[in-house]
């Protein structure tokens, strides 16, 4: 187990490291003068060189690459256009918002999803089948800002009883999650369902009903656990890509999150701080497949040995 | 098109004999439609936003962009079957229109991503020096959600109608090259390649007359998947105020612009976004209605 945990952990340093040179390259092509757009639109020519030399522009881009891994490391983002605030200050305020959202979201996306997906499967053909199966389609259609405006203009417009934005009390947090997490709640209830129907028709569970296992020991021991496989790895991706729909749901709900500051930043053009919120994006993405992947090893032995 | 494909596919087996083609097709249509009654439905759906789109200076009854102040948040009414918005002008028509900005956006964008990201997968997949630099950049760009991918272009590139196809097609790409990538690599496998290469065929020539042609259904396949997902990606730039510019008509924007007057007329807010949440619908449910119909795994289980 400790081997196979570090290996992966080894494996999965070099796509970092990737992560990070592509957005360092990804922003080296823009058209358009970086200094030009730190310094202003009215700035003198020898502004323009003195913004040059102190953002190192002037150095070729193999050296300027250096830099930007040498500052990366001691957690220089550079400075934001704008503001003239450090990036890592800037992100660092905004994080845990952005993390609270999401986990809210995610812990609720899997608790409905697979209770949804499960009553599904069991009940399959029936009522509660196709009620779910519906909502669930329903669910994965719905964009996020609109679903999040009808909401508002509910329970915000209409009855007084949900504040619009802000995160102070636990009433911001019921909108906004909830808006989260509809995408990924559906998912979860397709992908449960048909996990489970897949493994209804093995063997294995045929022998445990013969050898007269009592139904919800089934359901429990060889069924659920032998689903949960596939219904990890969607969980692990839709928890990476729910910073995507944390991007609209932050800014439609005023969330003091990573996504907000993201958006505002494209706006305005910020380039170093779409810079860093790229890298966190990334990083986490990648992390979290770790932790996905790790976690396959505690549920299936299997793999481990592979 | 996906509809015709499955149903030539469902009816070859029931093949009799002088039937027409049309006739064919139309019982293969037929009996996708009673077997997936869910899927037909949304079938329909998308059928009307292609011809509402395609068509939709015929079909607006009105100038979609003719501002009349006086007719301001107007109720919808036998005049303005939807209302109208804050300018006065006819929500159906913007809507109407907003399908052709939707259709227009979508398809160009998916088609960039299908075009490049094919490319670069089939070439990862055929020159092996190529495939680890490659594949690890679409590695390394499926660690961003589209619609990230789709913000960064736009922070490099501006905003604006051609930068959304551009960025959308971007946060796309990826997709389109790991599959293109792993399907070039098991039909390279096959003798008639290794007849080609022994035959001096040119390694161009071999990818466009023998790769290309055996990749291409599943590539289909992945279009009209991720078509609703860049429709949804461009109304949420757009909503974002980072897409098509406001005095177009596109749903996103037109639900950002009705934020304001959300109080006193609701109507301007529902409307576009019933709009974009049944044509996605429409796609999901036709979507999932054509995989079971092609994949026999589940028909048998039906």
């Amino acid at each position: 187990m400790t081997r196979y945990l570090i290996r992966r952990v080894l494996v999965s340093i070099p796509t970092v490291f990737l992560v990070v040179t592509l957005v360092f390259l990804a922003f080296r092509v823009i058209p358009g003068d970086p200094a030009q757009m730190y310094a202003g639109e009215q700035a003198t020519r020898e502004t323009l060189e003195q913004v040059r030399k102190e953002l190192g522009l002037d150095k070729p881009v193999h050296i300027q690459y250096v830099e930007y891994l040498k500052n990366l490391a001691r957690g220089d983002l550079g400075r934001s256009y704008i503001t003239r605030r450090p990036v890592i200050v800037e992100i660092s305020t905004r994080f845990a918002n952005t993390v609270k959202l999401s986990l809210a979201a995610i812990s609720l996306a899997v608790v409905t999803g697979l209770t949804m997906g499960l009553i599904a499967a069991v009940k399959q053909e029936r009522f509660w089948d196709y009620l779910f199966s519906i909502l669930a389609l329903v669910g994965i259609s719905t964009p996020v800002f609109w679903l999040a405006l009808i909401l508002m203009y509910i329970f915000s417009l209409r009855l007084h009883i949900l504040p619009t934005a802000g995160n102070q009390t636990w009433k911001h947090y019921l909108m906004p999650t909830f808006c989260l997490s509809v995408y990924s709640i559906a998912f979860i209830t397709r992908m449960t369902r048909s996990a489970l129907l897949e493994v209804f028709g093995e063997d294995y569970v045929r022998t445990a009903r013969a050898k007269g296992l009592p139904e919800r020991m089934v359901l429990l021991r060889h069924i659920l656990r032998n689903a949960l496989i596939p219904i990890t790895t969607v969980v692990g991706l839709r928890f990476g890509y729910m910073l995507g729909g944390a991007v609209v749901t932050e800014t439609v709900f005023a969330w003091p999150g990573m996504g907000r500051l993201l958006v505002t930043a494209v706006e305005q053009r910020d380039i170093p701080i779409v810079q860093g919120v790229l890298l966190v994006f990334g990083t986490a993405f990648v992390l979290i497949n770790l932790i996905v992947d790790i976690l396959y090893s505690v549920i299936d032995p299997r793999i481990r040995y592979g | 098109m996906g509809e015709r494909t499955s149903a030539a596919l469902s009816s070859a087996r029931f093949v009799e004999m002088g039937e027409s083609v049309w006739v064919r097709w139309g019982k293969g249509i037929g009996r996708f439609v009673r077997l997936h009654r869910l899927a037909a439905v949304g079938a329909f759906i998308v059928i009307a936003f292609l011809v509402v789109g395609a068509l939709a200076p015929w079909v607006a009854p009105r100038d979609p962009n003719a501002i009349s102040p006086q007719y301001g948040l107007q109720l919808p009414s036998r005049e303005f079957l939807l209302g109208t918005d804050y300018l006065g002008r006819d929500l159906l028509s913007r809507i109407i229109f907003g399908a052709r900005i939707s259709l227009l956006v979508s398809f160009s964008a998916v088609g960039l991503a299908a075009v490049g990201g094919v490319s670069l997968g089939t070439v990862a997949g055929w020159y092996r020096w190529l495939e680890t630099p490659l594949m690890r950049l679409v590695d390394v760009m499926l660690c961003f959600p589209g619609i990230i991918v789709a913000l960064a272009i736009i922070s490099i590139l501006g905003s604006g109608l051609e930068n959304v196809i551009v960025a959308v097609a971007i946060g796309q790409l990826p997709e389109f090259a790991r599959l293109a990538h792993g399907l070039t690599l098991s039909v390279k496998e096959n003798a008639y390649v290794e007849a080609a290469i022994c035959l001096g065929v040119s390694d161009l020539q071999i990818l466009r007359r023998h790769i290309l042609p055996n990749i291409v259904a599943p590539i289909i396949v992945q279009v009209s998947l991720l078509i609703p997902s860049a429709i949804l990606t461009t109304a949420a730039l757009s909503f974002l105020g980072l897409g098509v510019a406001p005095p177009t008509p596109e749903w996103g924007s037109m639900l950002q612009d009705s934020m304001k007057w959300a109080r006193i007329a609701p109507h301007v807010m529902i409307f576009p976004g019933l709009a974009l949440t049944l044509v996605v619908f429409g796609y999901n449910t036709f979507g999932d209605g054509l995989r079971s119909a092609l994949d026999p795994r589940l028909r048998r289980r039906r």
